[in-house]
């Protein structure tokens, strides 16, 4: 119990930060925020290394072995093509 | 300090690098150094996880990872601008399915404890995994398939619709507390994933492809919540922090757009532009013999007498990959002493903000482009407004019939200008499915033809002139 209490309380106060850290934000950046921010949804991967890695069970290593290249899309292709949006606004600069 | 310490400092560190990342892709000036701040704190997260003594078998996890980098690149580069949206949404749905399988792995794992003793906070984050992943999954791939045209862009809706989607989120609801007290019975995790899958479809099928900005931006607040919900399964804070960031900012996003379009979000879920529009009268009477068709040649005569010239990009302008031709226009105009600017409407195009990344790609310099609030009360002193590929975003009727299901959504007041030159391919619709009054205003001519081609012809015109 005392996890999941210190466990929601991240959870609870990380919303906040979020609420916060993200407000007006220009309209030029919503499409790179978006993609952006889907990167970092990709955060799974972080789970999905754990149940590839452990050992004995087959099973949960399809699960994780499918699950690492799901996320590891979602993650490398969210950052990469973050970065070309947000390059093409720079190079007018 | 031992190595769980240093692991939790790491996945703090972590945290704060998506914090601080998040924060700066919010400015223009910082964003590409936030986009960077983030993906370093995804690459600590990563290799501290790997230095877990739990994890031993490093094959698939190298196999796996080199397998979705290499599908990540090749989407990443491979994609054109105009398709953006689209790898939003497949990118989102990859990210969802990842803690269906995440959560369903971890289940695999306390099987055998929950013999002994159920960990009820564990089984609970395992259900909402399962729902919230599931949906964000099946919802991103059909979002992507209607805006790449391959599921139908109308809203499907049918009698009774509201009904069948709340049967079967009630199945979900009901099956999730089923796993919940017999965590034991792993096919009904199963069951209950594919549920989910289903409801994505049913909750996104009825959207019409209008509101498929909004769906996508909703869906990556949920695959953040999905991700949230998977740290409460493993324990892991970072998982927790960084997925409840994405669920902040995505709501963010979401209530932005809806403000855009002046809907709520509601409206969008359940009410849906095109079920609307499918009891619209036909719009052939509308247009009838009210119609001034004009041709390139026209146009550059028009042009060549004007003084300011405003540009309205929309979507059609981008699926006609018009953005380079345009650009041409551009600096044709501008040459020639003719202060040429671009008005974005808030929506244009596919999601906020992506009419500026296509102009943005064809080095249409960022000053030239000017926010609807601020041209809106300069277009009685332009000459000539080109509307290229735009619809819903100039049409009057937001303004004077309160029954169109674009009432109240801010538009750019073309109209008001001396003239407008509309480019677009046929009267038909646009996303909203209403027919548009400025086509048989007074001030306003019809350049049939598509995006690209009717550009590249205006340039020839005028450079025979």
């Amino acid at each position: 119990m005392e996890i999941f209490v210190t466990a929601v309380t991240i959870f609870v106060l990380a919303i906040f930060v979020g609420f916060e850290i993200i407000t007006k934000i220009p309209p030029i950046l919503h499409t790179p925020l978006m993609s952006g921010s889907n990167a970092i949804s990709g955060i799974t991967l972080i789970g999905a290394l754990y149940s590839s890695g452990l050992p004995d069970n087959n099973i949960t290593k399809i699960l994780g072995f499918l699950s690492v290249i799901f996320a590891t899309v979602n993650v490398v292709g969210g950052f990469l093509v973050t970065h070309r949006m947000l390059a093409m606004f720079k190079k007018k600069d | 300090m031992n190595l769980v310490n240093a692991l939790n400092l790491s996945y703090l560190l972590a945290s704060v690098l998506f914090i601080v990342g998040l924060k700066q892709l919010g400015h223009p000036k910082t964003a590409t150094k936030g986009n960077i701040l983030g993906a370093v704190g995804m690459f600590i997260a990563v290799v501290a996880t790997l230095f877990d003594q739990q994890i031993i078998s490093y094959e698939w996890i190298a196999i796996g990872i080199a397998i979705g980098s290499i599908i990540g690149i090749i989407l990443a580069i491979k994609i054109q601008m105009t398709a953006m949206p689209q790898l939003v949404a497949v990118l989102n749905g990859f990210g969802g399915i990842a803690s269906v399988l995440v959560a369903g792995s971890a289940l695999q794992i306390s099987i055998p404890k929950y013999e002994y003793l159920v960990n009820y906070q564990e089984i609970i984050s395992i259900v909402f995994s399962a729902i919230i992943g599931g949906v964000t999954f099946s919802g991103s791939f059909i979002a992507f398939g209607k805006l790449q045209g391959l599921v139908t862009e109308k809203a499907v809706r049918y009698p009774g619709d509201q009904v069948v989607k709340i049967i079967v989120g009630l199945a979900c609801i009901g099956l999730g507390v089923y796993s919940t007290l017999y965590p034991t019975n792993e096919p009904i995790y199963w069951i209950l994933s594919a549920i989910s899958l289903l409801l994505g479809i049913l909750l996104v099928v009825p959207i019409g492809g209008a509101d498929m900005p909004v769906v996508i931006s909703l869906l990556n607040s949920y695959s953040g919540i999905a991700a949230s919900a998977t740290g409460f399964v493993l324990n892991n804070n970072v998982l927790i922090i960084a997925g409840s960031l994405v669920g902040a900012s995505g709501i963010i996003l979401t209530q932005i757009m809806c403000k855009a379009m002046n809907r709520s979000l509601t409206n969008v879920l359940f009410g849906g532009f095109g079920a609307v529009a499918s009891e619209m009268k036909d719009d052939g009477d509308f247009y009838h013999g009210k119609i001034k068709s004009t041709s390139a040649e026209e146009v550059a005569m028009l042009l060549d007498i004007a003084r300011t010239v405003v540009i309205v990009p929309g979507y059609g302008m981008a699926v006609a990959q018009a953005q380079h031709a345009v650009r041409d226009l551009y600096q044709l105009l501008t040459a020639r002493g003719i202060d040429v600017t671009f008005a974005i409407h808030p929506v244009a195009g596919r999601m906020p903000g992506h009419m500026n990344v296509l102009l943005a790609e064809a080095d249409i310099p960022y000053d030239r482009l000017k926010e609807m609030d601020e041209i809106n009360s300069t277009f009685e002193n332009v000459d000539l407004v080109i509307v290229n590929g735009a619809n819903d975003v100039t049409n009057p009727l937001a303004k004077t019939d309160p029954k169109s299901p674009i009432a109240g959504m801010p538009i750019l007041d073309v109209d008001k200008a001396k003239t407008v030159v509309v480019i677009k391919r046929s009267l038909s619709p646009g996303f909203a499915g209403v027919p548009n009054p400025l086509f048989i205003a007074d001030n306003c001519l019809m350049l049939f033809g598509d995006g690209k081609k009717a550009t590249q012809e205006m340039i020839n015109a005028l450079k025979e002139s």
